[in-house]
């Protein structure tokens, strides 16, 4: 990003995301809406918990085990969401050299994996009951285990090099191929599955949902959205600490921790 | 041709690889002999009928060339970059883009283009039916560079690291997903008697878009990796 000059008169819109760019000021702001973000994630998610496990009628045609959907859903919406999250910030990391970039991009990586790989596991125990089966070469499930290898490779790629914004860069730029490449891998799965056989599993079918089976749905979704931004956060803060470690403002936090500590 | 211009330095590249590769021809055939060895252990898993073999023939040569080619990736840039070349070629005031699509050439040449001649082999290994053969051999023909030039971003990526094996398949596996598909796709069609030109077309298509990108990406990640 070219300088400021000094003369130019930005707006305050503008002026807070620079200051948004720069380490101290995100630590400290994400450090202030860092309880309520758990809260809200907590608190909705309980909600839509107790909705779609308690309150939403039985299936007529799965019984109970629909119940899944209200975890499997969220985090299969989520392992999408976050790798266009982190591909976006990718983007900004490599073109405009963003540091706060790279270190958000690169800690939404662990739980995006972690969210594709719940949507693996859940996807898997709602099959057995339903397919009867674990595991099937669905197309969605095909591509759904790609994702989880390419979120894998940006964190490998992420912790096998040393220096920490040359790791960072790197890992960013597999993201941004992986972007390219999911597309053609989901329509080439499913080319693929349709040679072979017809679609037999559709996850939704052709349903549609009632209102009370979907606002649990819809409030689950919320709060996993939530929690990733509070995972995010957290993540980041712990990252900046680490990268910045040589810096004022990181030595002025931990005399004031210490400070507290002794005092 | 003027020394100095681009199209000299390609020149010398493609000359120098060539002769790098001639030099040590021995490894150039470690690829070919790997694959060769994953296909003849498909008999022992499976029986020898020639049914199960004829049925899992197109497939197999396909996963057991992919493996052979991924395991020739890591030499691509690996000698260049100890001996400081790879530095060079960096620096030079010539297209990075185009002197690695040079060396993406010479590598899938030397290391890509014996698997495709040693496919009738392997395909005699497991009874491929013979009218198979050459939609086998067209698959190959537009996988492997494929392969190659995907692969050569990843190499690029991982290239400054010590071991970079297991994760050098890592990051190259799921980019490739779609090539197997439609390689072995195509022949699994034609085998069941069904049009196969839609997949080959497909993977000419990619092709031809990696032989455009691929290079870019190429030079974008190793400036990342050697910075």
């Amino acid at each position: 990003m070219p300088a400021c000059t000094g003369t130019m008169k930005m707006s305050p819109l503008v002026l807070w995301f620079h200051k948004l760019g720069s380490p101290p000021y995100f630590y400290r702001l994400a450090g202030r809406f860092l309880p309520w973000l758990y809260a809200i994630a907590l608190v909705t998610g309980a909600v839509g918990l107790y909705g779609g496990l308690v309150v939403a009628p039985a299936d007529y045609q799965q019984g109970d085990s629909f119940r899944m959907i209200y975890v499997h859903v969220p985090c299969a919406w989520m392992s999408l969401f976050v790798y266009a999250f982190m591909a976006a910030n990718s983007f900004v990391a490599l073109v405009w050299r963003i540091k706060l970039s790279e270190t958000l991009a690169m800690a939404s990586a662990p739980v995006g994996a972690a969210f594709t790989f719940i949507t693996l596991v859940s996807g898997s125990l709602w099959g057995k009951p339903m397919w009867g089966t674990w595991w099937t070469w669905d197309a969605r499930l095909t591509s759904e285990l790609v994702l989880l290898f390419l979120y894998l490779g940006v964190i490998g790629l992420y912790h096998a090099i040393e220096d920490a914004r040359q790791a960072a860069r790197a890992a960013a730029f597999l993201a941004l191929i992986g972007v390219v490449n999911l597309p053609i891998v989901h329509y080439s799965v499913v080319w693929w599955n349709t040679l072979h056989q017809g679609q037999t599993v559709s996850l939704m079918g052709q349903s549609k949902m009632s209102s009370s089976m979907l606002w649990p749905l819809l409030t689950m979704a919320f709060a996993t959205h939530v929690y990733f931004f509070a995972s995010l956060l957290a993540r980041s803060r712990a990252a900046l600490l680490a990268l910045e470690s040589g810096k004022e403002w990181v030595r002025g936090i931990a005399q004031t921790q210490e400070a507290h500590a002794h005092g | 041709m003027k020394p100095g211009t681009t199209s000299a330095a390609c020149t010398a590249l493609l000359k120098r690889d060539l002769a790098l590769t001639w030099r040590r021809r021995g490894d150039a055939l470690n690829p070919l002999l790997f694959a060769i060895i994953v296909v003849a252990l498909f008999p022992f898993a499976l029986g020898p009928e020639a049914q199960i073999l004829e049925r899992i023939a197109a497939g197999t040569i396909f996963v057991a060339v992919l493996l052979a080619s991924l395991l020739s990736l890591d030499s691509l840039f690996r000698s260049d970059l100890d001996d400081g070349s790879l530095e060079q070629l960096v620096l030079s005031p010539h297209p990075l883009s185009l002197l690695l699509a040079c060396k993406i050439a010479i590598h899938w040449l030397t290391t890509a283009v014996p698997l495709i001649a040693a496919a009738p082999l392997l395909a005699m290994l497991l009874h491929l039916p013979d009218s198979v053969l050459p939609v086998l051999l067209a698959a190959l023909a537009l996988a492997t560079p494929l392969l190659s030039l995907i692969g050569a971003i990843c190499v690029a990526l991982t290239v400054a690291l010590r071991r970079s094996g297991m994760l050098l398949t890592l990051l190259v596996l799921p980019l490739i997903v779609p090539v197997l598909i439609f390689g072995a796709g195509a022949c699994n069609a034609a085998q069941a008697g069904l049009p196969y030109a839609a997949p080959l077309l497909w993977l000419a298509a990619w092709l031809v878009l990696a032989l455009v990108l691929a290079p870019l990406a190429t030079a974008a990640a190793l400036r990342i990796s050697l910075t």
